[in-house]
């Protein structure tokens, strides 16, 4: 089985990248859990797998499960560089993939006038042949600045590339991601094709604000991540929150749970739990009652209307 | 494993699943990655590679455990698989009393071994303690007792669901847990409000669980009796957007309801990029003859107005009579949600009498608590509650006849069932007069259209457009449309 990255790198015309970075299935989940991120079956084994086909993974669910902390957590255990491609609406491919350093070439001219006149006509060369050099050492690496997806692709040292938050680009901008994601290069079209050394892991991210494009899901393997289960979410805010009691650990996430079932216009996520964990340690708690719950509410519930839901539904008689 | 494979892709696309041929193979490179015998990794991996998005997950697990419900790769994994079903269910029976242990009977029509008393029992203390092994056990014996499964019958899952679901009395046992946590707290001063919801919680997603074994159990033996194949067929369930909102169930209809929310917000993004980016306006002369002092009064670049598109304004009137109610709040909230799309949303609702119920949208950011209010608020009644299209009709054209103006679109939402009351379509005609466009949105499908006491046909005469909206995909493309 330890051929498949390499096998896959070969067909992509890639040097060989070297063995798979992981074992086994439980080998990811365990590892991950070293760093303090929590997976399940369905985590664990995209990613191990997304390593074997060598292919980019998609993340969606709602804000706040630790999409990008799932990133961040593959790039820790695998001891590469997290690069980081945050998308807005109206990122284009000067802010993607590459720039030429325009000041810098004109510099480059500009400095060729004043020294390169002499040293031409001392050479006694023709004007065209001394413009042409000119131009292809313009053209060169040298004047490239490299935007995320080219750093990822061109980095020496394995890498971690995160595209975030990937709907929110338009549907054209889309197509940019294209050529990366499915054969790992950059075209350029004055310098030529620049190929990946190393296979980057990809992550992307989304929070299905619209749906992406055909083309862009098929190049990726599918992974959605919800809320986490009561068991989950429990050893989450164990391993997340130091100095917290198993009682309070367990109570939270019954809570947290019992809120979801709630209609709400934003159910508490996976770092709001955190953050209310961190704040009832903090108040020197070592179990919620009604009052305290009360009280903390606003750290959980964004919204004046879900608090005073839920307060309704869970903290008062004959609900 | 490759036919396998290409049997379940089929399965996938014939369900609505929009599975390519390169995911296909990707599927297929995936499952030689994966332990054979972990049918929980294979169904990741087949997720992984085949299923892109999450309102087609309920969709693919179905077809999942029907198809791989027997069928594990390698029969070394099934034979696994059964051994530790029978270890579970011993240990589990002489963990619980002194009831003998039966290990080798499953299957459809095997006998009961459990009298209901103790079946009740058992099931009591699987949901006290939340053990999944004897939840499992618990599952397979209500099963064998209630579900009477016939083989050979063609009847859905449903059926035998809902039989063994009656018999055990799930609302009871709740009862009588929340009674036994109440009863032990007495000495600790009794259950604050907080701890009783947490218990009740609790065990509501205990019970859920056993639900779904139960449904999973009666699953398996359906494929053993019939096959995949043919199973998949009729318990194929239907992708959020293609349900029948009409005949939904309170399961279909929470789907329905997580799928709109993010169904309105895209229509939303989408128009208002559509708006943006839409047709050029008219020529610009005095933009293009100043530009074209940069070149000399050549004029290279012309240069175009803003285009302006007219924002129509939207009066929705909506039957909210318990037949079509829910197709009503679901086409209210989406008209809603991309209110911005619009100059002004008015909208109605009715029932035998009618009320204006654009109040309840104003100053609310979430379109369906305000649905929420309609239902509950609303002066819809005038005789006896029954929809009477003729009666709300003309009360809407002496109220508000008036502000329907050439540039109002008029959405009426309904099945015209009128209960045998006079139709006044005439009214219908007035409003067509002084409208932009009279729509009718039918939530029956169009071969039931004019039977029984349907008489949307005599309204047809008067609309623009009668449009047969069943599904979210079709109300989709309408309200994308109107705009």
């Amino acid at each position: 089985m330890t051929e498949t990255t390499a096998s896959r790198a070969a067909a992509l015309g890639l040097p060989d990248t070297g063995p798979p970075r992981f074992d086994s299935v439980d080998d990811v989940r365990a590892r991950l859990a070293d760093v303090g991120y929590l997976s399940d079956e369905s985590i664990a084994g995209v990613v191990h797998l997304a390593d074997r086909l060598a292919k980019p993974i998609l993340v969606e669910g709602p804000a706040g499960t630790g999409k990008t902390q799932l990133a961040k957590s593959v790039a820790e255990i695998t001891g590469s560089r997290l690069i980081r491609l945050q998308c807005y609406e109206g990122l284009d491919e000067s802010k993607a993939l590459y720039e030429w350093n325009y000041r810098k070439q004109l510099l480059r001219i500009q400095a060729g006038q004043v020294s390169g006149e002499g040293l031409a006509l001392a050479a006694d060369e023709a004007p065209g042949s001394s413009w042409k050099a000119l131009e292809e050492d313009i053209f060169s690496a040298d004047f490239l600045l490299t935007r995320p997806l080219l750093e990822a692709i061109s980095a020496d040292e394995p890498v971690v590339l995160l595209v975030d938050e990937v709907d929110r680009v338009e549907l054209e901008t889309e197509a940019l991601l294209l050529e990366v994601l499915s054969e790992y290069q950059v075209s350029i079209p004055e310098l030529g094709t620049v190929r990946a050394t190393r296979l980057p892991m990809v992550f992307l991210t989304s929070n299905n604000t619209r749906e992406l494009s055909e083309a862009l899901k098929r190049r990726c393997l599918y992974l959605h991540i919800d809320y986490p289960d009561l068991e989950r979410e429990r050893e989450i805010v164990r391993t997340r929150v130091p100095g917290i009691t198993d009682e309070l650990a367990d109570q939270v996430a019954r809570i947290v749970r019992s809120l979801r079932t709630l209609e709400l216009r934003k159910a508490p996520s996976v770092s709001e739990t955190l953050d209310w964990a961190r704040t009832l340690v903090i108040l020197g708690m070592d179990s919620i009652d009604a009052a305290s719950a009360r009280d903390t509410l606003h750290i959980l519930l964004k919204y004046q209307t879900d608090i005073e839901r839920a307060s309704k539904e869970l903290l008062t008689a004959g609900s | 494993m490759l036919d396998l494979l290409s049997g379940f892709v089929t399965e996938l696309r014939d369900a609505g699943l929009p599975v390519s041929l390169t995911e296909h193979l990707d599927a297929a490179e995936a499952i030689h990655y994966i332990p054979l015998e972990d049918r929980t990794a294979l169904k990741y991996a087949l997720a992984a590679t085949l299923v892109k998005s999450s309102d087609h997950w309920r969709a693919f697990e179905t077809a999942f455990e029907v198809y791989f419900a027997h069928r594990t790769l390698t029969e070394a994994g099934e034979e696994g698989e059964e051994g530790a079903d029978g270890e579970l269910r011993e240990s589990a029976a002489s963990g619980s009393g002194d009831r003998p242990g039966r290990p080798g009977m499953s299957g459809a029509g095997a006998s009961d071994s459990m009298c209901a008393e103790e079946l009740a029992a058992l099931l009591y203390r699987s949901l006290l303690i939340g053990d999944q092994g004897l939840t499992s056990v618990v599952a397979r014996q209500a099963v064998n007792r209630y579900a009477g499964m016939e083989p050979g019958r063609p009847v859905g899952g449903t059926y035998y669901l809902y039989r063994t679901l009656r018999n055990l009395d799930l609302e009871g046992v709740l009862a009588r847990l929340l009674e036994e946590a109440r009863n032990e707290a007495v000495g600790g001063g009794g259950l604050t409000p907080l701890e009783e919801r947490l218990i009740a919680d609790e065990y509501q997603a205990r019970i859920d669980k056993l639900r779904q074994s139960i449904e999973s159990e009666i699953r398996r033996r359906l494929v053993e009796d019939r096959g995949a194949e043919a199973l998949a067929k009729s318990v194929r369930k239907p992708l959020p957007e293609d349900l029948d909102v009409m005949h939904a169930s309170r399961d279909d209809l929470a789907a329905l309801q997580r799928a709109l929310h993010p169904l309105s917000r895209k229509l939303a993004v989408r128009l208002t990029r559509k708006r943006r980016k839409g047709r050029k306006g008219a020529l610009d002369f005095r933009a293009t003859v100043r530009r074209s002092l940069s070149t000399g009064g050549v004029p290279v670049e012309p240069r175009f107005r803003h285009p302006r598109p007219a924002k129509p304004e939207i009066m929705v009137i909506a039957d909210i009579s318990g037949s079509v109610a829910s197709f009503a709040r679901f086409t209210l909230h989406l008209v809603y949600a991309i209110s911005s799309q619009f100059s002004k949303v008015r909208a109605f609702v009715f029932v035998d009498g009618l009320d204006e119920v654009t109040r309840f949208f104003e100053g609310v950011d979430d379109p369906a608590l305000a649905v929420h209010r309609i239902n509950t608020e609303a002066d819809v009644i005038w005789i006896d509650g029954h929809s009477d299209y003729g009666h709300a009709l003309r009360v809407f054209n002496e109220r508000y006849g008036d502000s329907v103006t050439s540039r109002t679109s008029v959405l009426l939402l309904g099945d015209a069932r009128n209960n045998y009351h006079a139709s006044e379509a005439w009214v219908l005609g007035e409003l067509q007069r002084q409208a932009r466009h009279v729509y009718w949105l039918n939530p029956e499908p169009r071969d039931y259209w004019g039977s029984g006491d349907s008489i949307v046909d005599e309204y047809a005469v008067h609309c623009d457009q009668v449009v047969e909206v069943r599904t979210l995909r079709q109300l989709e493309r309408f309200v994308g449309e109107l705009t």
